[in-house]
């Protein structure tokens, strides 16, 4: 048994775990001090020097290069076409879920499984899908589609090779976006569309004046996360297409792997940023909830 | 509506949300059926057309081809060594600031939440330029420890949601209970918290593992002769031959499948708060 | 055994006072409850003593020593906590085993120790359960038999009962009164339900916004409320309040309510002639006579609830709603007009401004 002096001195020690959040956070802090704020600047410095003074010569650099029009082109495009698509097929998906469908369970374990599944990975196996001799062309040979292999992943036919990337992409990726419509859609109580339905309202009808709306939030992270990754859309680019297709991350890979020139390849990847931060931006405002309608 | 024509309807809504259902699941799982095929297919059938549908000729030939390829089974090594470091790494810096900041409303708390969501904004491109000069600098470039401190990075602000999210999910009061019974507040945790946010824990080491496993960007710009699988495998990408890319994607694929399905059921209480 | 001390004990939550400058002190074996509406204080205030929750001021004795900066498991208590805190990870043997594990005591006397907790409260035939395949009442009973197997110096208890459903919480009641009796442990015990505090305590302490606002046995908490708040608070129904003043009539002196008056029957009462003042009065202290008659007040019958043992009358007199309480035999109409006469021992006198009871010289006790 302790004597009552070392109780106090002991909890007078003790008093200073008011601290111990701190000291639990510190850590983390650190690291991404070190490396993440610490590499972001440096990168800004990388972007806008060149030969230790400032200048803007890397910028210019790469608005001359030739392939800046197109990468800048094929990156938009990707953005605009998928993700409506995505999001379009991700809802239904979850609203399956989230159904009374008998054995949802298993669809919920199918619809996931491209979860983690990475974009050079997707990339590859839809190439094995839809190269020249290819699954694809056996399916639609033996359905009677077509007479003879058709090139999908025809270089000189650049919609064709849109439309297998985003494919792919739409494949690997929707899992991820789904995966957040049920958690919102799983906070939204069923006596919501219950009543809408004893009102009338018909399923697409629920979907649009009672659903659509109490998921804006989880729309809305879903859609920054989505957004920002289109933007960094590389490996799958390259798997499918090679070099007939370009993006801007993969032009920042080439300027520093391929031409060693990282002030080139920061600018690209400052000008990613800045679209990743505009779009974030429009998204959080034009998405926003007031909070009068949040539901808590 | 008469009953009858309800009733019609109703069946064909439920055979139209089957349909769908089924529809959606042939889509997900046809590219994996196939590629699995197209890896354990022999070096002819590699090449043939039309391409065999059916599992009837399974063959490793194409599968040793791959690992055989020159630096393809070092590239593999190398990959799970990141993945293990990023993982305990990532784990053993970031659980602390998910407990602290699931139980302690500290000043500061909602600026790091937001600060440790906000790094997802910043796209992994700006990120590895400037690591890969500065780890040039620190001779550290083209190593596995150089891969593993940016993919500990990347995880980082995961780690510290999901397990922040994992450790709301465990009530205070049973911490609070274990101390009133003897417990100091790291006891309390240890025999009381841990335990019971274990679960949650594993599924989102794992997940960081796949993630490391999967990363390519960085790994790509971070290696050169010591490369990872992904940056090996896309190294090697042009000009490889088929049964190489079957091969090679199957490989890349096949643990991130099975991960998945493995850890599904936690995915929600990784993902549950970190969403709102 | 211990005897509990709180020196004016204050804390607050940002700009929110929880607890405003208390003092309490809790004798050896005394069974307290401290009772009060939802952020009156009382769990931030049993918190404090467990060691929970920093104090911003004040100390905290437990035993004669001071335990202001101790941690929890140094100050020897137990606590029961109003979701039990069951690990739900560890099997009920082990639960009920785990501060004594906590102290290294010897296997043979923890399993005494567990064996005779769980005799005492029924749970013997689960001890090899996991939580969740136990019921909550259950459950319950396991945090019960927890924090009464270490045999601590004070035991804490915080709404243990309230998230059981009312016939189970009717039960456990009694069952856990019995129990602490036995005990003879010195209990604090926390609850909004003034139905639990009334009987279970030795002494009641009421608390609202911070404060005590008194501390008396049961029944004088029910009988003489400090205030209108206690006496709203405690009893079902609430105490009647209505406005009264005293004046004279000639050579008496008469009560004048919104709806009546009657002559006043306690002579002490006559010092407060003039001011404004709240009569209050227990519906049961009210009797209802069928006819008009002398001092009797006139009521409109606006609802009557039978309920079993008695019947529950609401009715207006004057701007005044009451609640009176009639043998189960008598059901006048709504609408009727009934007589009522106020038993004049069971009248209390508030201050009409400042709510507080006004004490007066009672006859047979002895002046304050």
């Amino acid at each position: 048994m302790t004597t009552i002096a070392q109780d106090v001195t002991l909890g007078r020690r003790l008093r200073r775990w008011e601290v111990l959040p701190y000291g639990l956070i510190l850590p983390t802090v650190a690291y991404l001090a070190l490396f993440f704020a610490w590499p972001m600047a440096q990168a800004f410095k990388l972007a806008f020097q060149d030969g230790g003074a400032w200048t803007i010569e890397p910028f210019r650099m790469m608005m001359n290069d030739a392939n800046f029009g197109d990468a800048f082109r094929f990156t938009m495009l990707l953005v605009v076409v998928i993700v409506p698509l995505q999001f379009v097929l991700a809802l239904a998906m979850a609203l399956l879920i989230n159904s009374k469908l008998h054995g949802r369970g298993l669809f919920l374990a199918i619809f996931i499984m491209p979860l983690a599944i990475s974009d050079l990975a997707a990339g590859l196996v839809w190439q094995s899908i839809l190269t020249e001799r290819g699954y694809l062309n056996t399916l639609l040979e033996h359905v009677g589609f077509i007479d003879q292999p058709y090139i999908w992943l025809n270089p000189t036919k650049p919609n064709q090779l849109l439309f297998a990337v985003v494919v792919a992409e739409i494949w690997r990726s929707t899992a991820f976006v789904m995966v957040i419509f049920l958690a919102g859609l799983q906070g939204i109580p069923h006596e919501y569309g219950e009543a809408a339905e004893v009102f009338g309202a018909g399923f697409f009808q629920r979907v649009r004046r009672v659903i659509l709306p109490m998921l804006k939030p989880s729309l809305q992270v879903a859609l920054l996360f989505r957004i920002i990754f289109a933007f960094e859309a590389f490996a799958v680019v390259l798997a499918i297409t090679g070099r007939a297709k370009t993006t801007l991350a993969t032009e920042a890979w080439k300027w520093q792997a391929e031409y060693f020139n990282s002030h080139v390849a920061a600018a690209y990847s400052a000008l990613i940023l800045v679209l990743s931060l505009v779009s974030a931006g429009l998204v959080v405002w034009l998405l926003r909830t007031p909070k009068e309608q949040m539901l808590r | 509506m008469s009953r009858g024509r309800s009733s019609a309807l109703s069946w064909l809504g439920r055979f139209g949300l089957y349909g769908t259902a089924v529809l959606v699941s042939l889509f997900i799982l046809a590219p994996i059926y196939l590629m699995t095929l197209a890896a354990f297919s022999s070096q002819d059938d590699v090449y043939a057309y039309p391409k065999e549908l059916l599992p009837r000729h399974l063959s490793t030939e194409t599968m040793s081809f791959f690992i055989h390829f020159g630096g393809v089974l070092d590239a593999l090594q190398r990959s799970v060594v990141v993945a293990a470091i990023t993982l305990a790494l990532a784990l053993a810096i970031g659980t602390p600031a998910g407990y602290a900041l699931a139980r302690f409303a500290f000043r500061g708390s909602d600026t790091l939440r937001l600060s440790v969501v906000a790094t997802r904004a910043f796209p992994i491109v700006i990120l590895s330029i400037p690591l890969a000069v500065i780890f040039i600098r620190w001779g550290i470039d083209d190593t596995s420890v150089g891969v593993s401190i940016a993919h500990t990075a990347l995880a980082l602000p995961f780690v510290v949601l999901t397990t922040s999210s994992v450790f709301a999910g465990v009530s205070p009061e049973l911490e609070e209970a274990a101390m009133t019974l003897g417990c100091s507040r790291a006891k309390a945790f240890v025999k009381v918290a841990l335990p019971l946010a274990l679960p949650g824990l594993a599924a989102s080491a794992i997940f960081v593992f796949i993630v490391s496993w999967n990363e390519v960007f960085a790994s790509s710009l971070l290696t050169l002769r010591h490369r990872t699988l992904p940056a090996e495998v896309l190294s090697l990408l042009e000009g490889a031959p088929l049964n190489f890319r079957f091969a090679g994607g199957f490989f890349l694929m096949a643990p991130s499948v099975i991960v998945i399905l493995i850890i599904r059921r936690y995915l929600f209480t990784m993902w549950g708060r970190v969403l709102k | 055994m211990a005897d509990v001390k709180f020196q004016t004990i204050s804390k607050t939550f940002g700009k929110f006072t929880a607890v405003d400058d208390v003092d309490l002190e809790v004798a050896d074996g005394d069974f307290i409850v401290l009772l009060g509406p939802s952020g009156c204080g009382k769990t931030t205030l049993l918190r404090c003593l467990a060691g929970l929750e920093k104090v911003d001021g004040g100390r905290v004795f437990i035993g004669g020593r001071d335990a202001t900066d101790l941690p929890p498991r140094r100050r020897r208590i137990a606590m029961v906590f109003q979701s039990y805190a069951v690990f739900p990870h560890l099997k009920l043997y082990d639960n009920i085993a785990f501060g004594l594990r906590m102290q290294k005591e010897p296997k043979a006397m923890i399993r005494e120790r567990v064996e005779s907790a769980a005799n005492l409260l029924h749970i013997e035939e689960l001890l090899d359960r996991y939580p969740s395949q136990i019921s909550g009442g259950q459950r319950q009973r396991v945090a019960v038999a927890r924090a009464i197997a270490t045999k601590a110096d004070v035991l804490l208890m915080d709404e243990p009962l309230s998230n059981l459903d009312a016939l189970l919480r009717m039960e456990m009641r009694a069952e856990l009164k019995a129990l602490l009796l036995r005990l003879g442990t010195t209990t604090i015990y926390v609850t909004h339900d003034q139905v639990e505090a009334l009987s279970m305590g030795d002494r009641i302490a009421v608390m609202n916004a911070g404060r005590i606002v008194q501390l008396d046995s049961p029944l004088v908490v029910y009988d003489d409320p400090a205030d209108t708040f206690v006496g709203g608070f405690v009893g079902t129904p609430p105490m009647n309040f209505l406005a009264a003043k005293i004046a004279a009539n000639g050579a008496s002196q008469v009560v004048s309510l919104s709806g009546g008056s009657f002559p006043l029957a306690d002579p002490a009462a006559g010092a407060l002639a003039g001011r404004k003042l709240t009569l209050g009065i227990r519906a049961e202290a009210i009797v209802v006579e069928p006819q008009t008659g002398d001092g009797l007040i006139e009521a409109t019958v606006i609802v009557v609830e039978p309920l079993g043992s008695h019947n529950l009358l609401t009715v207006k007199s004057g701007d005044d709603l009451l609640k009176v309480s009639t043998p189960p035999h008598l059901f006048p109409e709504p609408d009727s007009s009934i007589w009522l006469r106020l038993e004049h021992r069971r009248i209390r006198w508030m201050d009409a401004e400042s709510g507080r009871a006004i004490q007066l010289a009672k006859p047979s006790a002895p002046a304050e």
